[in-house]
């Protein structure tokens, strides 16, 4: 069972118990909505530019353990961030979680226990559909995204 | 095959029904002997797909080996040979369906092109401007988009009658909803996500006393129990072969031959004619004017070969054995600590769907894996029932002829292992 282990770190199930940043964010300028079709996970995060970078962010919604200390974790780490950083940071992140980590991690900080997704191929899109969300709210997308 | 008259040792029968040998049975299908991330393979998704015995890849590969030819056209011995097994199969079918003709009987890719023939055939010419298509709240997706989408082309309307928090259908509420613009009604025979078993045999008899034809799905239904179209009265019938211990992009649509020769055509092309010019084509008799193009000959001849063998265990005997172990797998996991059950009809079939507080199906799905158990988690091409019971998924484990109670038992040790995880 160590590749549970792996998945399902202390700190992911944590998240996934309690959720930060788990609020509707009435005044954000910037909100999309996130859908995995296949599992029926749905979210809605909401960010708050200040200039350039990320004053507050925040989501609610449902989804699986991964999905949801995923969502969790990333507003925590994104606070003050800039745009360019935080995508960035999505481009570590994903190639943490695909298994193609290049050794250009560092920035991913405590995200760096979800690298056991890799080895969870169908659940790589548990663990990105925040990100995807948050790429299409800073992008101003109005249309919901779809990991599919 | 496996012969079901064999008597076991004495040791065993306290615990097998000789009846129905299932270890034996086992060993017809050769995916079960294979171990999945290190650990004996323990497959419950059943309803999503059946695994397939010896008897039918063979016959697969002996069609392959021994009598591949385009049928219905040649006149040497290979595509004479092709054309009656392939008209065999629908023999077979017409008789496990106890449909009046064989010609009654189409082949179609699965239970969903099924309902779309009919939907696009029957519907559109039945169907107008403010009639109306009866379905329940507890269909598949494939039982409600095609009526949607004759909706939007016909501009007709779709009415969905209700269900309970068990997941039964609400009768009166249904008979309540039929009116004289109703042109059909389309139900599902058991449901895929809550295993309910609708009393098909009333509401059949409700619209015919209205004068409405019903379409059963039967997708969930075929595999499960004995089916009598003759008895159920029912118009249309589908079901898919790969459910049913058959190959995948195999189904059949069964239509009074009536109905089914006032129908348009669904898709034009070869064998579906009897005569071609640019000024006029005749189209061919039941059951070939709904089969254009080269069919999924191997597919239905091993469809033939999954009647075959369900015939020799005796449908009976599955429909008994799966309902033993669905009782079993329900008193076990009723006592697992929050855990709850979606889906407790009175009358249900080889489906066990729940949800466990604080904990996502997904995960389950996932942590069950881990212990070589295969079952479905998701909304299972039913999100309106996931709506209706207010949850976003549900794990959803779902049996077959071949399964066992040792099995369940590792379902429901699978289960603690998920609970161990997350508290």
């Amino acid at each position: 069972m160590s590749d549970l282990r792996d998945l399902y770190q202390d700190v992911i199930l944590e998240h996934s118990k309690a959720p930060r940043n788990y609020r509707e964010l009435p005044a954000a300028n910037h909100k999309a909505e996130g859908f995995n079709p296949l599992c029926g996970d749905h979210f809605t995060l909401y960010v708050n530019m200040e200039g350039d970078s990320i004053g507050d962010i925040s989501f609610v919604g449902s989804g699986c353990a991964i999905s949801k200390a995923s969502a969790s974790m990333m507003t925590q780490s994104l606070k003050g961030k800039t745009k360019e950083e935080a995508e960035k940071l999505f481009q570590q992140f994903h190639k943490l979680v695909t298994g193609e980590a290049d050794g250009n991690q560092d920035d991913l900080g405590k995200l760096a226990v979800f690298s056991g997704v890799s080895e969870f191929p169908v659940r790589v899109k548990c663990a990105t559909l925040a990100w995807h969300t948050l790429k299409a709210a800073l992008e101003g997308k109005q249309e919901a995204v779809s990991t599919e | 095959m496996t012969t079901v008259a064999t008597k076991l040792p004495a040791t065993l029968q306290s615990t097998r029904d000789d009846r129905f040998p299932v270890e034996e049975i086992r060993g017809d299908f050769p995916i079960l002997q294979r171990m999945v991330h290190g650990k004996k393979l323990v497959y419950l998704d059943n309803a999503a797909t059946s695994q397939k015995p010896r008897a039918v890849i063979d016959a697969l590969s002996r069609y392959y080996e021994q009598s591949n030819a385009n049928i219905h056209r040649g006149v040497h011995f290979l595509s004479e040979h092709a054309t009656e097994e392939y008209e065999a199969a629908r023999k077979k079918v017409q008789a496990f369906l106890n449909a009046r003709d064989s010609s009654e009987i189409i082949f179609v890719r699965g239970a969903t092109e099924g309902i779309n023939l009919v939907a696009q055939t029957f519907g559109r010419t039945q169907a107008g401007q403010g009639d109306e298509i009866l379905i329940t709240a507890m269909e598949h997706h494939s039982n409600i988009v095609p009526w949607q989408m004759l909706c939007e082309q016909n501009g007709a309307r779709l009415r969905v009658a209700p269900i309970n928090d068990r997941g039964e259908l609400l009768l009166e509420e249904f008979q309540k909803l039929i009116n004289p613009k109703t042109k059909i009604v389309a139900v599902s025979h058991v449901s895929n996500a809550l295993g309910t078993i609708n009393p098909v045999r009333q509401i059949i008899e409700i619209a015919h006393r209205h004068k409405v034809p019903v379409l059963v799905d039967g997708a969930q239904a075929v595999p499960h129990l004995a089916v009598d179209v003759q008895a159920l009265d029912c118009d249309f019938y589908v079901f898919s072969g790969h459910k049913t211990y058959g190959p995948t992009g195999i189904g059949v649509l069964y239509g009074k031959a009536a109905l089914l020769d006032a129908m348009p055509p669904y898709q034009g092309g070869g064998d579906m004619i009897s005569s071609v010019t640019f000024e006029k084509t005749l189209y061919n008799k039941l059951p070939y004017k709904f089969e254009a193009g080269t069919p999924h000959v191997e597919g239905v001849i091993g469809l033939g070969a999954a009647i075959d063998y369900l015939n020799g265990l005796g449908i009976d005997n599955v429909a008994a054995h799966e309902h033993a172990l669905l009782t079993y797998a329900t008193q076990a996991v009723t006592e697992i600590p929050g855990l709850r059950l979606i889906g407790t009809a009175k009358e249900k079939a080889g489906v066990l769907s729940f949800v466990m507080e604080g904990i996502h199906p997904h995960d389950i799905g996932t942590i069950l894996d881990q212990q070589g158990i295969a079952i479905r988690t998701g909304h299972h091409c039913a999100q309106p029932i996931m709506q209706r019971f207010g949850i976003p998924a549900t794990a959803r484990a779902s049996f077959g002829l071949y399964n066992t109670k040792e099995e369940v038992d590792a379902l429901v040790e699978g289960i603690q292992k998920v609970r161990e995880v997350f508290t």
